[in-house]
């Protein structure tokens, strides 16, 4: 699945996007943003305080225990602040 | 009902395009226009530029929904939501929200809901520019204060006339 990071997630991480496909043990937003957050120093940065960054599956806003069976594409930002 | 939604880099002009909702059009009677500015400092600590940042696809969609969902609350006859992208400098137009209605309760209601949940849940973010460096803004609790007193309670006092 395609994953997205913005504004100091993506900073963190390093990159915008990029291909991912977890194991198949991994079932929701929570366990997935766990897995990242081992995929590394700049993953483990990114994630530390994980209970702030917000998620959207394929570009609808989703909590900690939504399933992301079939998801194409999961995005991990800070909380929004436009306006 | 008429429904404009943009996201863009380029400057908007709020009197043309609330213009462009009313024109030919005899049974609105109310248009409310919100334009949000971006400031030029911040508790006294000035600010040089701010770079705004989105979710291309997402922040469409999320405007749409919650547009959708003001013309299930209100009787609107139209909403124009502009949102710029990109470097902005202080006195720069950042957000456009424009509603129409028979009357102007619903437009005033429609318009603050609109921006509530556009600061709260469209995803954009800000990052401003100071003299000691670039910073992500922080997301305010009075926004998501502003934005939740609309999911309290089944709807907002009837609309005046």
């Amino acid at each position: 699945m395609k994953v997205l990071y913005f504004a100091w997630v993506r900073e963190r991480v390093g990159k915008a996007d990029e291909m991912l496909e977890p194991p198949a043990e991994i079932r929701t937003v929570a366990e997935f943003m766990r897995w990242l957050s081992g995929r590394g120093e700049e993953y483990a940065h990114a994630f530390e305080n994980g209970q702030v960054i917000r998620v959207a599956i394929d570009k609808t806003h989703a909590k900690p225990d939504a399933l992301i069976a079939g998801a194409r594409e999961i995005a991990f930002f800070p909380p929004m602040t436009g306006g | 009902m008429t429904t404009t939604i943009r996201l863009q880099q380029e400057d908007f002009d709020a009197a043309a395009e609330a213009t462009a909702l009313t024109r030919g059009r005899t049974n609105i009677g109310a248009v409310v226009t919100f334009t949000g500015i971006c400031r030029g400092g911040e508790r006294g600590e000035s600010i040089a530029a701010m770079t705004l940042e989105h979710y291309p696809g997402m922040a469409e969609a999320e405007i749409a929904r919650h547009v959708e969902e003001a013309k299930g609350r209100w009787p609107l006859l139209g909403v124009t939501v502009i949102h710029r992208y990109g470097r902005l400098v202080p006195g720069d137009n950042i957000v456009l929200v424009v509603t129409a209605a028979a009357h102007r309760g619903e437009a005033f209601a429609a318009a603050e809901f609109l921006m509530d949940y556009l600061k709260t849940s469209a995803p954009f973010w800000k990052q401003e520019e100071r003299s000691d460096g670039k910073t992500w803004v922080d997301a305010k609790s009075t926004d998501d204060a502003a934005a939740a007193r609309w999911s309290r309670g089944p709807r907002k006092p009837e609309a005046a006339e």
